[in-house]
């Protein structure tokens, strides 16, 4: 009996190991965008709406379509947990987020300026909403 | 010349009685259109000052958008604006 479970503990070890650099490569392969994200963004097809989500500045191609909508779905699931923690609204977190991010566009990205129409980032502050920070 | 012009574009549309002679006059169209020009001139006129007195209220032609953001106070998003920064730093894959 005794000797089974000794035999036991090194392979719990060993997966337990295995787990932990899963756990380790999985945020770290998770640390930067997806290249047909980026490359959609860089294009201008795809840019940063007021209420903190994606929008498609362009009819997108359906790679494109099913990629951003998986990426909002993400930003909702983040910015509920986040808004909970903070006693604040998913939609008071994710406009907050949204401001944010449309400072955080780099020049040729797009975003959605407070008139509703898409704007292109240039290296001049970006055009917001008079209550974002 | 130039207010030679500006009459006879006038009287087209609204000729007043006064005018009509002077109109007539240059009119290449005759007397009786210039009549039937003066009487229509007249109505129009008539129908303008009646219409100047009414208040008309239209229903607007677009739909009427409520913006919910407008319920989104500014001191809330100041309070959170820390945090999202924060989970924007930690969430590079999805920004």
């Amino acid at each position: 009996m005794f000797a089974a479970l000794s035999h036991i503990r090194p392979l719990a070890a060993a997966a337990a190991a295995l787990a932990l650099g899963a756990s380790l490569a999985g945020p770290l392969a998770a640390q930067q965008r997806d290249p047909a994200y980026a490359a959609a963004r860089a294009a201008g097809q795809v840019g940063e709406k007021m209420d903190g989500y994606l929008g498609f500045v362009v009819s997108p191609s359906a790679g494109v379509k099913a990629l951003v909508e998986d990426l909002n779905i993400k930003r909702k699931a983040v910015y509920a947990q986040q808004a909970q923690a903070q006693h604040a609204t998913v939609e008071e977190y994710a406009f907050t987020s949204g401001c944010l991010a449309i400072s955080r566009t780099v020049p040729g990205e797009k975003y959605q300026a407070p008139d509703g129409s898409w704007a292109t980032r240039t290296s001049a502050p970006p055009q917001r909403d008079p209550r974002c920070p | 010349m130039t207010h030679r012009e500006l009459t006879d574009r006038l009287r087209l549309a609204t000729s007043l009685p006064m005018n009509e002679r002077n109109g007539q006059a240059r009119s290449r169209r005759g007397r009786r259109q210039g009549w039937q020009v003066a009487r229509a001139a007249l109505v129009m006129v008539g129908g303008s000052v009646t219409l100047g007195g009414c208040i008309s209220v239209n229903a607007p032609d677009k739909p009427i958008v409520i913006e919910l953001n407008i319920n989104i106070k500014q001191e809330v998003i100041y309070r959170l604006a820390d945090d999202a920064g924060k989970t924007i730093d930690k969430n590079p894959e999805i920004f």
